[in-house]
């Protein structure tokens, strides 16, 4: 059972990061291609342990699994702890499995290859690592590690505006996460440790808990992009090299979403029910207007990056609803968005590839010249909306029903928010695939070619998959859902007896 | 006996300057190289012997060693060894190969040594002064370069009247004490309420005196000029020992004999840690010269230390001595990267000059990009754990809003160390910068390795510092 699993998945890219610096000089040309294969075997082995990983899962165990531990910064009450629960079993999936994606479409980089290799390597120990901390200070490290890849990935290989869009994302990433920091500190002199485990059955004084919340919705707020917080997104999603923006899209933005579940909601349960109205509103805000900032989008890496965070703003709603329905609807969406949009954006790719203008008003007509790209873009497309069969629609479905024990309201608002995505997502279908008459591309366009089935078709199976058979993810992370909103519910109930108790004085 | 070994290292030092100052004197040919080679070797050894001096309080009490000297000395001598290293070629380079620049060092560490270890305020000014005057003579080592006799002379003067407030703040307080003794005036200023007032006034200039040294704001006027006008390898040097000798000094001032007026000066050394923080952070936004911003930067990170200090508690000491021992490796790794920033063997220090480099010198943006992002902060490189220590030993002692000020000011100087790595990363340039020189390479490389592998392993720097900081707070009976 104990075999470091964790600690092999997240140190093994970092270790391929280092491997390709010792593969020859940079000027060498066989070192840019060792440097690909090392980095996609890499990312692979990372995604068969992952695969062993779930497999291995016991659901019906509750609290951690995997577990390790081993002595860091043993005075401070610091330790190298690591673990996964139903949460972050997926998460670490998701990651493993993006990676070798990230990796495979940006095979045709030529700038500077091993070191863009070696940043998506390491991007994937960050993010491994990020979800598989069991204690806070290493959850820190890595929250934060993930911004020196990404930095680069962006500034480096980025588009135009890149150095903008790289010190944009950076500065506002970094201003959102020491507010944490400090309330790590102050966490971490409160109870003694940094074992998130035991945090999370600390109890804290409602007020405190309050100043915790806002820094953690600092920290988490710019992360997953929620309005007002997600002002570097578009500049960050459009100007990064694109396997960079599906890792910001894919994962990136997910680190924000389980920060909230691991943090916010369990340790601080006071200020979660306190807030809640809030988070709804900021939800709702990011669902509606980032909807109609995506419809009056010209480019369609833009409008894509829109509507990510109009999706995140349905996983914060279903997160803080704190019923079972909601959290599972928003972990499914969670997983479901990671591979939705991966998927679009390798579709924006594969245009880019073939030396398209992303302008929408440039494009048309590619549905009778690329079908099959055509059908691949639709199905995702579609699952983007929602539509049942889909994966989409099993998290959006289920965040609605946690939306409405809520309260109706947030659920008819989030509801309206379905129908903009709709509209602004079909209007970008109809502009690439169908409008024959603005159509000005060549005659002859390539569909899509082997190396772009590898990367759609697994990732097409996967939603479908998940669409039909949404048991088998519902199924692992359940148990550890409601083992959540049991303790939440608790903490809330033994609170108000303590305040009542104080009242009663 | 014991007192023999206590300062058998002062002696190796004083009587090793000695012995090369007449050697250099007395050669006929120029042996400089050979000079800095074994002051490298004297100052380790010196080190080796420090280590190993026996704990306790000789010369009738002037003079002691204890974990806390042997923790600041120790960076003391790898901040000196350091410089010696970045400074052989850059001086043959411009020209001030001179046997006096190793000998100098040595004397200047000679006194950092006697300040770290002063048990008196005596022998506090004597190894006060044994510093500075090496030092003011080091500034102004390139005496045909009009900018490093400008820096000299700055630094002279104004060095001068920082020692001139230290002084006349010893005097009040020996004055309202009645001894200069550390114990002493603990037990004076425990006791009697009316000698603490008028201690009070020379406890400010003692405090002030040193603040002028360790370059906090407001009294900082003299950092940028001297660092950009003093050759680099002088910089380097000054931005490492004199800085953590004055700075362990100051710990253990305000936390030894004037440990019991915590309450009279702990605001003033908050304020000192703000207005550095801000200071440090806003100054350097403009700047152009990379030697300038490093200078504005030290002024930042003295900020972060000092809040070590205003926390007053054992942890704030070990946060504080563990952020300057990070300070020390990422300042000589990022000097290095300056040091070896010349083109036609002619120094350069615009940042612009930088761009380009990650594809010219990929290895060298790569540490110099390492020692920004730790600077900055970002885990998990070693800056990020200097930060961590002295935010916790600040919330944990009440200082919440100064914990904040710090963040935010972290996050303004993100974006100038940022600005470094954007201009060798994502500027096209040809900089065409001289090969580098085998010691460069290797201080360039230990540091970069020291400060991207920290994180695997801090616990035994943590317990060193705490035992440090745990021989500051006995010392006095706390």
């Amino acid at each position: 059972m104990n075999l470091h699993l964790l600690s092999l998945m997240t140190w093994l890219p970092l270790a391929g990061a280092v491997m390709m610096y010792f593969t020859g000089d940079s000027a060498n040309p066989t070192t840019a291609r060792n440097s690909r294969w090392i980095a996609l075997w890499t990312s692979l082995l990372v995604l068969v342990l992952a695969v062993v990983m779930i497999a291995g899962f016991d659901p019906s165990v509750h609290g951690f699994q995997y577990i390790e531990s081993a002595e860091w910064i043993p005075a401070y009450g610091i330790g190298y702890r690591m673990g996964v629960d139903g949460i972050s079993l997926f998460f670490v999936g998701l990651s493993a499995l993006l990676t070798p994606v990230a990796v495979l479409a940006s095979w045709r980089e030529s700038r500077r290859v091993r070191d863009y290799m070696a940043a998506f390597l390491l991007l994937e120990t960050m993010t491994i690592g990020m979800f598989s901390a069991l204690d806070f200070l290493l959850f820190y490290i890595f929250f934060e590690g993930v911004l020196i890849p990404m930095y680069l990935i962006i500034g480096v290989w980025g588009g135009e505006r890149r150095i903008h869009a790289a010190v944009k994302f950076f500065l506002f990433t970094l201003a959102g996460s020491l507010p944490m920091l400090l309330a790590l500190v102050w966490m971490w002199h409160h109870a003694g440790t940094t074992d998130m485990v035991q945090l999370m059955h600390t109890t804290i004084s409602p007020t405190i808990q309050d100043w915790l919340f806002v820094a953690f919705l600092l920290s988490f707020g710019v992360k997953a992009a929620v309005w007002p917080m997600h002002t570097w997104l578009p500049d960050a999603y459009g100007e990064a090299p694109l396997p960079g923006t599906i890792m910001l899209a894919a994962v990136l933005s997910k680190m924000g979403a389980y920060g909230f579940l691991r943090f916010s909601l369990p340790m601080l349960p006071q200020a979660t029910a306190y807030f809640e109205p809030f988070m709804f509103a900021l939800g709702i805000i990011g669902i509606v207007y980032i909807s109609f900032a995506a419809l009056a989008q010209t480019d369609i890496k833009r409008m894509i990056a829109y509507s990510s965070v109009a999706h995140m703003g349905l996983i914060v709603v279903g997160i803080f609803t704190v019923t079972v329905a909601g959290i599972e609807g928003a972990l499914f969406q969670m997983v479901s968005h990671g591979l939705v949009i991966a998927a679009l954006f390798l579709c924006v790719g594969i245009l880019l590839a073939r030396g398209h203008s992303l302008r929408l008003d440039q494009l048309g007509g590619l549905a009778s010249r690329m079908p099959v790209y055509a059908t691949f873009l639709m199905l995702f497309v579609m699952a983007n909306v929602g539509l049942p069969g889909t994966s989409g629609f099993v998290g959006e479905i289920l965040v609605m029903i946690g939306a409405i024990q809520a309260n109706f309201w947030v659920a008819l608002l989030v509801g309206t928010g379905m129908i903009l995505s709709v509209m602004y997502m079909l209007v970008m279908v109809r502009r690439i695939l169908f409008d024959q008459a603005r159509s000005v591309a060549n005659a002859v366009i390539a569909d899509i070619g082997p190396r772009e089935w590898l990367l759609l078709a697994p990732l097409a199976v996967l939603v479908l998959v998940l669409g039909f058979a949404p048991g088998a993810l519902t199924h692992i992370f359940g148990g550890a859902v409601q083992d959540l909103v049991h303790a939440h519910l608790a903490a809330l109930s033994s609170g108000a007896h303590a305040r009542l108790a104080m009242i009663k004085q | 006996m014991s007192t023999f070994y206590t300062v058998l290292p002062i002696l190796f030092l004083a009587v090793a300057g000695m012995v090369m100052l007449m050697s250099g004197v007395f050669a006929r040919r120029d042996h400089s190289f050979a000079i800095t080679a074994v002051t490298g070797v004297v100052i380790a050894i010196a080190a080796r012997l420090l280590v190993a001096a026996p704990t306790g309080t000789v010369l009738h009490g002037l003079y002691q060693t204890n974990d806390f000297t042997r923790f600041a000395d120790v960076l003391v001598a790898l901040g000196a060894i350091g410089a010696l290293a970045l400074s052989v070629t850059f001086n043959r380079n411009i020209g001030i190969t001179r046997f006096e620049f190793p000998v100098l060092i040595l004397f200047a560490v000679t006194g950092m040594v006697v300040l770290v270890s002063a048990n008196d305020l005596i022998t506090l000014y004597i190894g006060f002064e044994i510093q500075s005057l090496a030092l003011y003579v080091l500034a102004a080592f390139a005496r045909h370069n009009l900018r490093s006799s400008e820096a000299g002379l700055k630094y002279f003067v104004l060095g001068a009247l920082s020692s001139g407030l230290l002084l006349y703040g010893i005097s009040l307080v020996y004055g309202f004490a009645g001894t200069t003794s550390f114990e002493g005036i603990a037990r004076a200023l425990a006791s009697h309420q009316a000698a603490a007032m008028g201690s009070t006034v020379g406890l400010v200039f003692v405090l002030v005196g040193l603040a002028f040294k360790i370059s906090a704001a407001p009294f900082h006027m003299w950092t940028p000029d001297v660092y950009e006008g003093a050759p680099t390898s002088v910089t380097a040097f000054f931005a490492t020992a004199p800085k953590i000798a004055v700075f362990a000094l100051l710990l253990r001032v305000m936390l030894g004999p004037f440990g019991p007026a915590i309450a009279q000066w702990r605001d003033l050394v908050e304020l000192l840690a703000a207005a550095s923080m801000v200071i440090g952070a806003v100054g350097a936004i403009r700047q152009t010269s990379i030697k300038r911003l490093m200078g504005y930067s030290s002024i930042g990170h003295m900020g972060y230390a000092l809040m070590g200090l205003a926390a007053g508690t054992a942890d704030g000491v070990s946060g504080a001595l563990i952020y300057l021992a990070i300070y020390v490796v990422m300042s000589l790794g990022t000097f290095g990267c300056i040091i070896a920033m010349s083109r036609g063997r002619q120094p350069v220090d615009r940042i612009a000059d930088l761009a380009g480099m990650a594809t010219d010198d990929p290895r060298f943006a790569f540490a110099l990009a390492v020692m920004m992002w730790s600077m900055a902060g970002v885990p998990p490189l070693a800056g990020f754990f200097g930060k961590f220590y002295v935010f916790a030993a600040a919330i944990n002692a009440g200082l919440a809003p100064l914990a904040v000020l710090g963040i935010v000011t972290s996050v303004v100087a993100a974006f100038y160390y940022l600005r470094v790595i954007k201009v060798m990363y994502f500027d096209a340039g040809e900089p065409g910068l001289d090969s580098r020189n085998s010691g460069v390479s290797l201080v360039i490389g230990i540091a970069s390795a020291g400060v991207l592998l920290f994180a695997f392993h801090p616990s035994t720097l943590t317990t060193l510092s705490t035992m440090a900081a745990h021989a500051v707070m006995a010392s006095q009976g706390f």
